[in-house]
């Protein structure tokens, strides 16, 4: 048996291979005649109607359109969308989309997930699907809060939450989810918020059009159980302290007239903010999302507020090229079935070559 | 020239060091016996580490086979030769061997440090406590060694030839064919001729030792077995069910996906199926087991056909995925390849213990069609029926095998694909509803009223997208819904579909010589997966004895054959061996209200064939009204090994009734005595 080499792969972009449909497709389209029933005043409305908006967009037949989802408030997104979808298990979304996307190139997968489910009891299957580099878009909805079980504190809570399953406060450092799927390997990493529509269909369309997993953090507001988590940079008089926004190709600079931007310390090598007067314009870093190295992308991450959220870098942080583990084992099912496929050859295996006659 | 004596049938263990090729050994004798037409049995054991420490008691791993010339159900429980290759080999084994067997010992390895190591104060080859046995103890190193002296290799890599030796010698002494052999050994080490050609050189010189030398008073011959015509290989579980699983995805036409993660005994089923993507097989190595059976799952929604193997601990932490696939009527193959339990147990050791593991280990009512081979070559047979079922159905299936069958061989007549039937997939193609506006709709869950399974409708069929998911669904439309009346039909439901596959199920035939003119057994032995073969030599051996006894096999757990209570109940006493504690006893018990008695093993090995024997014999007597003091008589005049089928009455072959290529019955006498 030849073994193949990963790294000389075709060269398959985005969606290729996904049918796109011939009709102009409208939100409608996209829309199930199921009634939406998260709380009034939830994130995940946002997210359902800016992917609504964006996926006639895509151009691509609805019917080859799969989402998968665990379990969760947001994971109850696939009824909602009238395309083929499975609201499986708690956690295991990425594994069951690893299946529906390495035996269909022909359809455009999406993965939809919470903190709890990715992050926590899905946390395995969530490494492993972008370190392999499955060709589908992950949504993590971060609310930092167990909505659905009603107000636990989820692995990006920050440290010392008071929750009802922790009168005391949390004891345990949270997740930064950018930092873990940089850690991970992933190939596309970004983060946007459910409040900014604009910006939240531009990361998702190019999170689309990468091929490989597209891991997409959405800030996502909970009004019952963890409301105003993400007040900083969902204000609009707070946001241009607060968000760091990531444009690739130009200078990381924010703030009230552009006072503050992202520089790398000469002396370690780590990123920070400063004030641009006292560093000067020149020596802000500019963003360059293709990077190849991933230490880069991981050192933006940290400039994540751990804690209650005050700043955050919103944007893509990382967009590489790497083969899609899907592409390429389509392509050693391809290459071995050169040998020729069918009845005759199956009976060949099955008699194998040590055989003997009786007669 | 040694005297030739002719054999019905022998037993054979190789036993040595886990490092010693034992098992490469065992397998080269066993092919090389298939070939010459002997029906063969194989009992691979091993210990779990790769390599215990050297010259141990744990570190021993022997190969048993048991070839004759007619047709046997076992490995055989007492081995007629034992071949040592270190003081351990013999510790661990010697015991097994009846008055009068065959010793070859590698004299060499007798040291006293390794006599040390297992506790010998005497060397056994030399302080007389052989005295029973026909020991041959010879310096298999030494003379192995000098053999291959010309290759310029190491003493420890020139010795590493010596279980070649030992074949040779073996192969000699029981007029083996050696070109199969000899060609094994030219291809595996093409790309190191020293080694290939010491290895050559190892084997032929234990083959003319044995001419050559006056060791060795009788050579035997044991004739090819009867066998139905046809063109034969040897095929063990493992391979068995990864070809049955690839012709039930060929026969439906369906890709195959599997997932899987790598675990004792099953991982030869993931190692196989990885070399098959020429017959449209994907492999997925998983990071876990939930992962392999998540992306089978996934795989299957998609529309190819989703598979995943493991063993008991990952069959449980599969439970809830499974679950899933019951909610959601998706077509899905698990095989459990049963190990010894509970949690790591003993993996490399045989058991039955995951049978109500894979009927109830799961959250609510899920209940799947549950089926279990019987033999190596039937694991083929259950994987396409696996297939036929899952598909037809739209459910997960749960195949069971077990680590005996897994790594044991036997003859196989390889099947023509062209006389299995085709598997109809059947996707749903257009709307099979009509909605209150008069639009016309898919309605996911909207079932065909035989079968009761729902449409498979996959991703890119237009106008039927549609959700499924965990939570509970109305009927037809498959919409969310907590509706208790509801959920009372679809829990019913999907019971009564689970049910309904006993449609498809042969009713459970009893072999029962005489039964038909009133003259039938009162006894009767029911099994079900791996123990059919000692069932069956066991049954045979009391047969033999004149008494009667009937016997039945289960390869359908869930749903049962739609006869299977009558049965029962027409037997004044129903004894039910199995590898655990009374699964299966178990659930015969609540279904049938049948007083079936539990005949329980757990030891990591198959049914001993004697013990199960006399037991039988014993309950027999009793039911034929025999004192006790008549028993014991009768067993202690009782021969246990192996016998032909029974002949007194007309012939009957239950492994026909099941399988797809059926074998005739053998035209042989009834066994005589031949040692």
């Amino acid at each position: 048996m030849t073994a193949t080499d990963p790294t000389t792969r075709p060269a398959y972009k985005g969606l290729s291979g996904v049918p796109l449909s011939l009709e102009p497709l409208n939100r409608k389209d996209f829309t199930s005649d199921q009634e939406v029933r998260w709380c009034p005043g939830c994130g995940d409305y946002a997210v359902l109607s800016a992917f609504q908006g964006l996926m006639p967009e895509l151009g691509i037949k609805r019917e080859n359109t799969v989402i998968v989802s665990g379990i969760g408030c947001s994971s109850r997104f696939p009824y909602y969308v009238d395309s083929y979808g499975m609201h499986s298990i708690h956690g295991r979304a990425p594994a069951i989309a690893t299946g529906v996307a390495t035996s269909r190139p022909d359809v455009g997968v999406w993965v939809v997930t919470g903190d709890g489910d990715a992050l926590s009891i899905g946390g395995n299957h969530l490494i492993h699907a972008l370190r392999r580099n499955v060709n589908f878009t992950i949504l993590l909805f971060n609310n930092r809060i167990y909505g659905l079980t009603k107000g636990q504190y989820s692995p990006t809570s920050e440290i010392g939450k008071v929750t009802k399953s922790t009168p005391m406060g949390s004891l345990d450092s949270p997740f930064n989810p950018v930092s873990l799927a940089l850690g991970a390997e992933a190939s596309f990493v970004a983060r946007t918020i459910d409040s900014d529509r604009q910006h939240l269909t531009e990361v998702l369309k190019a999170a689309a059009n990468h091929r490989g997993s597209s891991f997409v953090e959405i800030y996502q507001n909970c009004p019952i159980f963890n409301d105003g988590a993400f007040e900083a940079v969902k204000d609009k008089d707070s946001a241009v302290e607060s968000i760091i926004p990531l444009r690739h190709g130009e200078p990381i600079r924010f703030g009230v007239e552009g006072r503050l931007g992202v520089v790398r310390d000469a002396a370690t090598g780590e990123l920070a903010v400063r004030e641009v007067a006292e560093v000067g314009a020149d020596a802000l870093v500019v963003h360059d999302a293709h990077r190849t190295d991933p230490t880069y992308a991981f050192g933006l991450s940290r400039l994540t507020d751990a804690g209650v959220l005050q700043r955050s870098p919103i944007g893509i942080f990382r967009d590489v090229e790497r083969p899609a583990y899907d592409d390429l084992a389509r392509e050693q099912v391809r290459l071995a079935q050169e040998g020729g496929v069918g009845d005759d050859a199956l009976q060949d295996l099955i008699a194998g070559s040590d055989t003997w006659q009786v007669r | 020239m040694p005297a030739v004596q002719t054999l019905d049938r022998v037993v054979i263990r190789f036993a040595g060091d886990s490092g010693d090729g034992m098992q490469l050994t065992g397998d080269r004798f066993t092919s090389d016996s298939a070939t010459f037409g002997n029906d063969i049995s194989t009992l691979p054991n091993f210990p779990a580490e790769i390599r215990a420490p050297q010259g141990t008691l744990p570190g021993v791993s022997s190969f048993q086979i048991h070839f004759a010339n007619y047709d046997i159900m076992t490995p055989g429980d007492r081995p007629d030769v034992l071949v040592a290759m270190n003081p351990a080999a013999l510790k661990a084994n010697v015991a097994d061997l009846p008055r009068g067997a065959v010793i070859i010992a590698d004299s060499a390895e007798f040291t006293k440090r390794n006599l040390t190591k297992v506790g010998y104060a005497a060397d056994p080859l030399t302080d007389g406590s052989l005295a029973d046995y026909q020991l041959h103890a010879l310096d298999l190193t030494g003379m192995t060694v000098a053999a291959v002296k010309d290759f310029g290799l190491s003493r420890k890599d020139a010795s590493r030839a010596k279980n070649m030796f030992a074949l040779g010698l073996v192969s000699w002494l029981y007029h083996r064919p050696t070109e199969g052999t000899l060609n094994f050994l030219t291809q595996k080490f093409a790309r190191k001729p020293d080694i290939r050609d010491a290895n050559i050189t190892a084997f032929k010189a234990g083959h003319a030792f044995g001419e050559t030398t006056e060791t060795f008073a009788v050579r035997y011959e044991v004739a090819p077995a009867p066998m139905p015509a046809g063109r034969y290989r040897q095929i063990s579980g493992n391979l068995a069910t990864a070809y049955g699983l690839i012709t039930g995805a060929h026969k439906a036409g369906l890709p195959m996906f599997l997932g899987a993660y790598p675990i004792t005994p099953a991982s030869d089923v993931l190692h196989e199926l990885s070399k098959h993507k020429r017959h449209g097989v994907t492999t997925f190595q998983a990071e876990d087991e939930i992962a392999a059976v998540g992306a089978a799952l996934g795989a299957s929604f998609a529309g190819h056909l989703g598979v995943t193997t493991s063993s008991g601990p990952g069959i449980a932490l599969k439970a809830e995925t499974i679950g899933l696939g019951v909610m959601t009527e998706l077509p899905l193959v698990v095989v459990d390849v049963q190990r010894a339990g509970p949690s790591t147990g003993m993996p490399t050791k045989t058991e039955q213990a995951d049978l109500l593991q894979v009927m109830f280990g799961r959250n609510g009512e899920a209940p799947i069609p549950v089926l279990a081979a019987q033999s190596p070559a039937d694991c083929f047979d259950t994987a396409i029926e696996a297939v036929r079922i899952a598909v037809k159905y739209r459910t997960p299936v749960m195949m069971l095998s077990d680590g005996y069958l897994a790594n044991g061989a036997e003859p196989w007549r390889v099947p023509e694909l062209a006389d299995i039937p085709p598997i109809d997939p059947a996707f749903a193609t257009e709307p099979n509803a009509t909605d209150a506006k008069g639009n016309a709709v898919f309605h996911p869950y909207r079932r065909d009223e035989e079968t009761l399974a729902r449409p498979w409708a996959v991703p890119g069929t237009p106008g039927l997208e549609h959700r499924i998911g965990g939570i509970e669904k109305a009927k037809d439309t498959g919409n969310v819904s907590y509706d208790p009346a509801n959920h009372e039909e679809m829990i019913r439901t999907r019971q009564a579909k689970v049910d309904g596959v006993v449609r498809d199920i042969p009713d459970l035939v009893v072999d029962d010589p005489g039964a038909e003119d009133g003259r039938g057994a009162k006894v009767l032995v029911l099994g079900w997966g791996s123990s059919y073969g000692p069932i069956t030599a066991a049954v045979r051996r009391v047969r033999n004895e004149g008494h009667q006894v009937a016997q039945t096999h289960l390869r359908h757990l869930n749903p049962f054959p739609a006869n299977l209570g009558e049965v029962l109940r027409r037997y004044r006493r129903v004894i039910v061996p199995e590898m655990n504690l009374g699964q299966l006893a178990l659930l015969l018990r609540a279904k049938y209200l049948v007083d079936v008695e539990s005949y329980s093993r757990v030891r990591g090995l198959p049914i001993s064939l004697s013990e199960l024997a006399r037991d039988l014999i014993t309950v027999v007597d009793e039911e034929e009204g025999r004192s006790a003091a008549e028993i014991a008589a009768e067993l202690a005049a009782l021969r246990t090994d192996e016998v032909r089928q029974f002949v007194g009455e007309q012939h009957f072959d239950l492994d026909s009734t099941q399988r797809s290529v059926p074998i005739p019955p053998s035209n042989g006498t009834a066994h005589e005595e031949t040692r």
